[in-house]
């Protein structure tokens, strides 16, 4: 009972902020919420494959920064008149975010699909490396591929435009990542209760068991790990529109890090656990980051001390252990 | 590798980028070895490695700018690395044996987070240097008339002979006896009156002086900066997926394959590709391959045998 | 008619030979004991006949095909149900929902995304009647992990049910039952050979002379005896090897 009403407060919350925003003329409180919406969505992939699958991923930066090339490549072509190729066929650049997105979605998808077919030969611990080695692996891809700017990465003059919006302005774009936020979180509230979601659900806890009646665990982790990927490369696509930028540093093991810290500070496999994790990061950023130029010492404190103390996360002290159902 | 008579390679820089591989193989061994060892012991997974190096390689470079002592700088390097590490355990790893390794990767990237912020709080963001000792500065002329700078000759000497004394260890003293038991059966020490929880600490010490010693190392040829642990850490833990988990030899052996496949990869690769692409795409291409070498090299034995060269089936 | 069998198996560890070459069968219709004392290769005997464990030689037989190169959900998919002797279940879940993954399971397919599996008809239906046969109907909607080990144990069988298998493997099903349970159980399981054969290993002695059609002795990775009952009791080698330590 209590959990919907975290879920209730979290979501009118993240609908009334830009009205508070606006009412109290802090225009920058939206550019933060819209970071930190965007990073929820990031988490609510992962959450995928972390929370349900039980896949600890420490690569997920990957996806998040493969969905931010694909929009840097699509726009820098497009702001540029130049096409992505010419021969053997002709593809243009785009700057019309449902096509960025699209391209995104499967773009990370398939880079999923591959390291997950790789990392998923192995289980534990070698799956933790395996997925940390190959984020890094396309992060130094990214230093090295200088035909689009190497370390400096790519940057766009003006944001990307969606039908119908105008997303120079902060709040329709906050919206507009809002949106995107919560029919992913309707798409994983759905999947975590269809008969893929309880196989899933499953395969984590015996995977002896999911074999006996036929199934196979490792396909259903599999299809999470795309799913997770293709959704936290989606909110890469959004975060490099946000900033009008996109470099290497959205691949690197500490994006990987952090998508992993928004999961577990909410509470994992919890459908707003990763939304009350990124906004409490973002908040923590903000103002820790206002006091002291140091302040992931005390972001490491707080982690260390949620792991070793609090192990339902934020939203499980809040809310009550178990009984998430 | 068919180096033709036309090819502007000549056999002098191949037998220097050899000498570089290895010489990167083995500090990345000492890395290994330590994060092996702690997996296999304590079935622990240790993002916070990383902080170890670079604890070390900051003890060296102040003991060096105020001793004008490599030797000395190396002794505060191990030690200021091994009490970190043992202090770590005793306060934070210890209470992450029994979880899994989920908390155990937050907990460590935890420790990262203090340790990298940390240093930058009390040394500041701007790197420091370590200078290579006069004694080991300038090139050697090896035979066949190569010439080598001798410090990189002193470290993959250094290297191997840490990877020497870690095996006899390992098979030949006491406490290597209690290491390989704790391996395979925690219950089975506890109840023949080892003192677990110690043996631990001195684990995770040992591993964590290695991790200094070639952080102090690699500091005198890099730069000594935060943040310099992190990408060598998981360079090692891609070694210890190719050479099994728990293996010494294993960690050896895939952290020279790793070190000669990154330092040769960057060579061979750009001159590969120059066969058919013009000069500047071939680097290009060459360079973006070469970054990846080594975690292609990481797929290809994964395909191959999923728990590494000589990890323990299953 | 031969349901499930296992021909001349091989499987060693280092020095030990779990199984030496081990041959039995599984007719339709009976329920086929395998008993022996800890450490005779039973549960390396049923690993193979379900395919967690590849034989080293030797082939296993099911319903006419040889399976010995199809992984585990293959031989389910042909109709193997098998239950664990440490029960294997999604400890976290309902008592219902992990009755849904072998109706799921039986079904061939989970790639289902959007539909809620609790409104699934058909599939509720296959796994509450699953519960109810094994009594546990009224457990459905407990955690899992909250039952006692004599409920965990007939959710096992409760989710072999819902399969709607061709044959039973069955590791221990009566352990840690009870006496009471274990009655219940027997007179469950002596309906249930109707349905489907069942290859029955378990120590309680009682359970296995009351129900079993057949016996096989199987002692340091070898089958010494196999036949009825009677043949069982009076067999002087069975009295020897087995039945002499345990009576």
């Amino acid at each position: 009972m209590r959990w919907g009403l975290v879920n209730a407060v979290m979501l009118i919350g993240l609908v009334a902020f830009p009205f508070w925003a606006l009412a109290a003329d802090e225009p920058f409180m939206i550019t933060l919420a819209t970071r930190a919406v965007i990073l929820a969505l990031a988490a609510v992939g992962l959450n995928i494959a972390l929370g349900w699958g039980g896949l600890v991923s420490l690569g997920h930066a990957a996806f998040f920064g493969i969905g931010g090339y694909a929009m840097g490549i699509l726009a820098s072509h497009a702001q540029g008149y130049t096409p992505l190729m010419e021969w053997p066929f002709l593809i243009e650049g785009t700057k019309s975010m449902p096509v960025i997105w699209l391209v995104a979605v499967l773009a990370s998808a398939l880079a999923a699909l591959g390291i997950g077919m790789l990392s998923l030969r192995t289980t534990g611990v070698y799956f933790i490396m395996i997925t940390l080695a190959f984020g890094q692996m396309l992060y130094y891809f990214a230093i090295s591929w200088t035909a689009y700017g190497g370390e400096d990465g790519v940057s766009i003059y003006v944001r990307n435009g969606f039908p119908g919006l105008n997303t120079l302005v902060p709040v329709e774009f906050y919206g507009l990542c809002l949106g995107v936020l919560l029919g992913v979180l309707a798409l994983n509230a759905a999947v975590i209760h269809s008969p893929f979601g309880l196989a899933l659900n499953a395969a984590r806890q015996s995977p002896d068991r999911v074999r006996t009646v036929g199934l196979d665990p490792r396909r259903l982790q599999l299809a999470a790990f795309v799913l997770s990927g293709a959704i936290t490369g989606l909110a890469g696509a959004l975060f490099a529109d946000l900033n009008r930028f996109v470099s290497p540093s959205m691949l690197s093991w500490q994006m990987s890090g952090e998508i992993m810290i928004f999961v577990i500070l909410g509470g994992t496999a919890r459908l707003f656990g990763p939304v009350v994790g990124a906004v409490v990061f973002v908040a923590l950023e903000h103002s820790l980051g206002g006091l002291s130029e140091y302040w992931h010492v005390f972001l490491g404190a707080l982690l260390l001390l949620i792991v070793l103390f609090a192990r339902g996360g934020l939203i499980g002290l809040v809310a009550g252990r178990g009984g998430g159902s | 590798m068919t180096l033709d008579e036309t090819s502007p390679m000549p056999l002098a820089l191949l037998a220097e980028q050899v000498l570089n591989g290895l010489q990167f193989g083995v500090m990345l061994f000492l890395m290994a070895a330590g994060l092996t060892l702690i997996f296999g012991v304590m079935g622990l997974i240790n993002l916070a490695h990383g902080s170890l190096y670079m604890i070390g390689a900051f003890a060296a470079a102040s003991v060096a700018g105020a001793t004008g002592s490599f030797l000395l700088a190396l002794v505060a390097a191990m030690t200021a690395a091994a009490v970190a590490g043992a202090l770590v355990e005793l306060v934070v790893i210890r209470r992450l044996y029994a979880r899994d390794h989920l908390d155990q990767v937050l907990a460590t990237f935890a420790l990262i987070l203090i340790f990298s912020e940390g240093t930058r709080w009390v040394f500041g963001s701007f790197p420091l240097y370590l200078d290579i000792p006069d004694m080991l500065s300038g090139p050697v002329t090896l035979p066949g008339g190569i010439e080598y700078p001798r410090y990189r000759l002193a470290l993959i000497g250094i290297g191997l002979t840490v990877a020497l004394g870690l095996g006899l260890l390992i098979t030949r003293t006491r406490l290597g006896i209690r290491i390989r038991a704790g391996e395979n059966d925690r219950e089975m020490i506890a109840a023949l009156g080892v003192d677990i929880s110690r043996l631990y600490t001195i684990v995770f010490a040992l591993g964590a002086a290695l991790a200094g010693l070639a952080g102090a190392l690699v500091g005198a040829i890099q730069s000594v900066q935060v943040g310099m642990g992190e990408p060598v850490l998981i360079l090692a833990f891609v070694v210890i997926v190719i050479g099994g988990i728990g293996s010494i030899k294993g960690a050896l052996v895939g952290a020279i394959l790793v070190g000669l496949t990154d330092t040769l990869g960057g060579i061979f690769l750009p001159s590969l590709f120059r066969l058919f692409l013009d000069p500047s795409s071939a680097a290009n291409a060459g360079a973006s391959l070469a970054s990846m070498a080594i975690y292609i090299l990481m797929a290809a034995v994964l395909i191959w045998r999923p728990t590494g060269l000589f990890g323990a089936r299953g | 008619m031969t349901v499930l069998a296992a021909h001349g198996l091989v499987k060693s560890f280092g020095a030990l030979r779990a199984s030496d070459g081990v041959s039995l069968d599984l007719r339709a219709g009976e329920i086929h004991a395998v008993i022996g004392p800890n450490g005779a290769g039973k549960s390396t005997l049923i690993a193979q006949l379900c395919g967690s464990l590849i034989p080293d030689s030797g082939t296993v037989e099911a319903f006419g095909a040889d399976v010995t190169a199809l992984s585990v959900p293959a031989r389910a998919r042909l109709g193997l149900a098998r239950t664990f002797q440490i029960s294997a279940l999604a400890m976290e879940d309902t008592v219902l929902a992990n009755a849904l993954l072998g109706a799921l399971g039986a079904r061939g397919s989970a790639w289902r995304f959007f539909r809620p599996v609790m409104r699934d008809k058909a599939l509720r239906e296959t796994a509450e009647d699953a519960l109810e046969r094994v009594g546990l109907a009224d457990a459905a909607t407990t955690r899992t992990a909250d039952l006692s080990h004599g409920q965990r144990r007939q959710l096992e069988v409760a989710i072999a049910l819902t399969m709607a298998p061709k044959a039973f493997v069955m590791d221990e099903p009566m352990a840690g039952l009870g006496a009471e349970g274990s009655k219940t159980l027997t007179a469950f399981l002596d309906g249930l050979r109707a349905e489907a054969p069942i290859l029955l290993v378990e120590h309680d002695m009682d359970a296995v002379f009351a129900l079993a059609d057949r016996i096989s002795v199987l002692v340091a990775g070898r089958i010494i005896a196999t036949g009825t009952t009677a043949e069982i009791r009076a067999n002087t080698d069975v009295r020897r090897a087995y039945l002499g330590e345990d009576a």
